[in-house]
């Protein structure tokens, strides 16, 4: 490796473009699909409303968090492929449009919002101060615009570093980034307390907004991984290596393994408490046909990510990350669904309206990918630390 | 180091990590397989360059960690199934998701330290710590500020001056030859060499000897004992509060404990079962509750039903039945009296069971009896 490399003005490459019309019609379906679910069962629509948020929550939010460690950690790996999270990143302003059909249906959504139920509920009642409808929307505006704000100041300053090329606007990623992660923590905690937690609001769990939280990173690395990969096979991220690969793996591995951490740590203290006001939560998921879908979460989103990534060589193998990116978003997806829909339903239920909202994320990723290609160079070429990047070894 | 002793080695030394990377990358392109790189701090890259396998220390890992688990399941899958079962916060026996901590902490711990006692043993071999490269000017440097290259003289392309000339077009410096110390060759220790045990036995005892002196002893001189350094009344010690100096305070003369009713049979058998007689009635809440203090004081010994066939059986001297002839004609007074203060194996339950229900139990066994020994009109 040469000690010092001519590093390009800007790195431009364009999706195919029937990648670009394949990830329109997949979110053009998805908008489909959603509206006939609200028109036919507004109810169920809600319900699947709220996976389809806590799914793109998970991709954009997560990905600015990816961002933030970078800066942070003062990470070099990844500032070769930093654009592709930045663009992922790029759905954080439409994060809010997600919810919005959800948000005229509250009251079907959430039991706390029915003044006469928590009038003659003691908990409700006791809840109310955090548990009502002026304070929920004023969350959720907030954290929206927080997420919107970081998001933008982060992108604004890494883009403006391609032309600069000045020091500087890394000095202020860091410090953006230690001011985002305490926000990130509190934002993301209450809003999956909000959307997932409060579906049923009698129950708590102290630890629901790291599980959210462990999900989150998985899907955003899931997806930064995937993208990553394509776009180093079609020959447009020629500076990724094996190395850097590897690191995403391992990411992955890791946020796995974390992932049932939590998930068992939440299991064996209320199993082991075993009070009837914690337990039900997982009875409900426990009986009529969801105890399948929980025992299914446990394999695609543990036990097979976990067998299949371990070996060293695997977590550097294209194809394989490939796969297992997308296999660990569907189990992600199947995770949403495991939280939110079993107080929808008493039963599993899976027909097309359930695809509605992966398909328009996924279609939406892509389009976002395509649309933030043709605007801005791929690779961050004004960061200082690219090349140490680059020339990353494990 | 003498003349005559064989070649081990060619090394070169580099300036930087940058510089050694790639030396080590065209060592491995000249076709190179026995070479070395050494280095004062891991670099990035360098398995690559140097074109490693993946070392096997993983594998060895991973059935360490399978080790675990199943050493972890199998321990307590045989402790709460079959040695010592309890039911413990209502919870199935085989509780699994208790188990799933312990089994995870084994798993690491085996996985850990197994692999590091055989990447010492096999791969270090330990304890043979020879190696031609010790004490030499080379491993100085390079365990101090430089980068170093060593290629083995038993590499079949090794050649002697090609080396030397392939290393100099790398930019190696201080190109050298490293011979193997005579003396070490047939001297390296081996795993059971008697020094060596003997050493190891020395260490053994040393550390058990200091860690038993500094958990029994050290952990109790001051100033770790302060927690022992209290101002209050211990058990058969002294006091100076009181004139008479007792630590343990007698009762008031003439004065007895509340609820505590004297028994003024200790020891006289006959006469607690001529002159005692059972204050409760018969009625069923009272047999009830002589039940359950039966079933739970009584039974572990006697018998659920008086038997004398408790599981406890051929541990120590056999419970007797309590339904034989012997005992049925006994007096209300006479099984109170032995409940109350032993006899032969049997301790006194005076402490643990209350009188009412000791008398409760009374009244269950002559149930217990009654219906062990059946009359014809009770069937009808």
């Amino acid at each position: 490796m040469s000690a010092s490399m001519k590093l390009p003005e800007a790195v431009r490459a364009e999706l195919p473009a029937n990648v670009t019309y394949a990830g329109w019609a997949a979110f053009w379906v998805g908008v489909v699909l959603v509206a006939l679910g609200y028109l036919i069962d507004p109810t169920r629509a809600s319900f699947e409303n709220v996976i389809g948020y806590l799914l793109v929550v998970s991709i954009a939010v997560g990905a600015i968090f990816l961002l933030a460690l970078e800066y942070i950690a003062g990470a070099v790996w990844s500032v070769p492929m930093r654009r592709v999270t930045e663009f992922v990143a790029g759905l954080t302003p439409i994060v809010p449009l997600a919810a919005i059909p959800a948000l005229f249906h509250l009251h079907d959504l959430f039991h706390w919002t029915h003044a006469e139920a928590v009038a003659s509920d003691a908990l409700l009642t006791a809840k109310e101060p955090y548990l009502n409808l002026p304070f929920f929307t004023g969350r959720f505006v907030a954290f929206s615009a927080l997420w919107i704000l970081f998001y933008w100041l982060f992108t604004r300053h890494s883009l403006k570093q391609d032309t600069t090329r000045d020091q500087k606007y890394t000095t202020y990623n860091v410090r953006l980034a230690a001011a985002f992660l305490p926000v990130f923590g509190v934002t993301l905690t209450f809003n999956a307390i909000d959307w997932g937690m409060s579906l049923e609001p009698h129950w708590f769990s102290t630890i629901y907004g790291v599980y959210f939280f462990s999900g989150t990173v998985l899907a955003a690395v899931a997806t930064v991984t995937y993208i990553v990969v394509r776009l180093h096979e079609a020959g447009m991220l020629p500076n990724i290596k094996r190395d850097h690969l590897y690191s995403l793996g391992a990411m992955l591995f890791a946020f796995v393994n974390f992932w049932a951490y939590i998930a068992f740590s939440q299991f064996l203290l209320i199993w082991y408490a075993n009070l009837p006001e914690e337990t039900f939560w997982f009875l409900h998921r426990w009986q009529n046909g969801w105890e399948y879908v929980s025992i299914l979460l446990i394999i695609l989103h543990f036990a097979v990510p976990y067998f299949v990534l371990l070996p060293q060589e695997a977590k550097m193998n294209p194809r394989r990350l490939k796969f297992m990116a997308i296999w660990i978003l569907v189990a992600h997806i199947v995770d949403l669904y495991w939280l939110v829909m079993p107080t929808y339903s008493k039963t599993p239920v899976l027909d097309w309206s359930t695809f509605g909202w992966p398909l328009l994320v996924a279609g939406l990723v892509v389009s976002m990918l395509s649309y933030k290609m043709k605007r801005h160079s791929l690779v961050p070429v004004g960061d200082p630390k690219l090349e140490r990047g680059i020339q990353f070894r494990i | 180091m003498s003349i005559s002793a064989p070649l081990y080695a060619i090394t070169a030394l580099f300036d930087s990590p940058d510089v050694v990377l790639h030396a080590a990358e065209e060592t491995a392109k000249a076709g190179y397989t026995k070479f070395d790189v050494h280095t004062p701090y891991p670099v990035h890259g360098m398995d690559h360059a140097m074109r490693l396998k993946t070392s096997r220390i993983g594998i060895f890992a991973f059935v360490f960690g399978s080790l675990g688990v199943l050493s972890a399941v199998a321990l307590i899958t045989w402790v709460a199934l079959h040695e010592y079962p309890l039911v413990i916060g209502g919870k199935p026996f085989w509780a699994w998701p208790a188990f799933v901590p312990v089994s995870f902490e084994l798993t690491v711990l085996l996985a850990s330290v197994l692999s590091t006692v055989t990447m010492i043993v096999f791969y270090f071999k330990f304890p043979n710590n020879a190696h031609p490269l010790h004490d030499t000017p080379y491993m100085k440097a390079v365990s101090s500020d430089k980068f170093g290259i060593a290629i083995q003289a038993n590499d079949p392309k090794f050649d002697e001056k090609s080396v030397r000339e392939f290393l100099k077009s790398v930019h190696g410096s201080a190109i050298g030859p490293v011979a193997y110390d005579v003396e070490d060759l047939d001297h390296g220790q081996q795993l059971l060499d008697g020094k060596f045990l003997v050493v190891l036995a020395v260490v053994m005892f040393v550390v058990a000897s200091g860690t038993y002196f500094t958990l029994n002893y050290a952990m109790y001189l001051p100033p770790f004992d302060f927690m022992m350094e209290q101002n209050k009344l211990k058990a058969q010690k002294p006091s100076e509060l009181f004139r008479d100096g007792k630590g343990m305070r007698p009762p008031v003369e003439g004065t007895i404990a509340r609820g505590f009713i004297p028994y003024p049979y200790h020891g006289k058998a006959d006469e607690a079962g001529k002159m005692l007689v059972n204050p409760l009635l018969a009625t069923a809440p009272v047999i009830d509750r002589g039940k359950a203090k039966y079933v739970t004081f009584c039974g572990p010994c006697h018998g659920n039903f008086g038997a004398g066939d408790s599981r406890l059986r051929g541990q120590f001297p056999n419970p007797p039945t309590l339904n034989s002839d012997k005992v049925r004609n006994w007096s209300d007074g006479s099984i109170f009296h032995v409940i109350t203060d032993g006899q032969n194996v049997m301790p006194s339950y005076a402490s643990q069971i209350s009188r009412d229900d000791r008398w409760a139990i009374v009244h269950y066994i002559r149930v217990l009896q009654r219906a062990q020994n059946t009359k014809e009109a009770d069937l009808r």
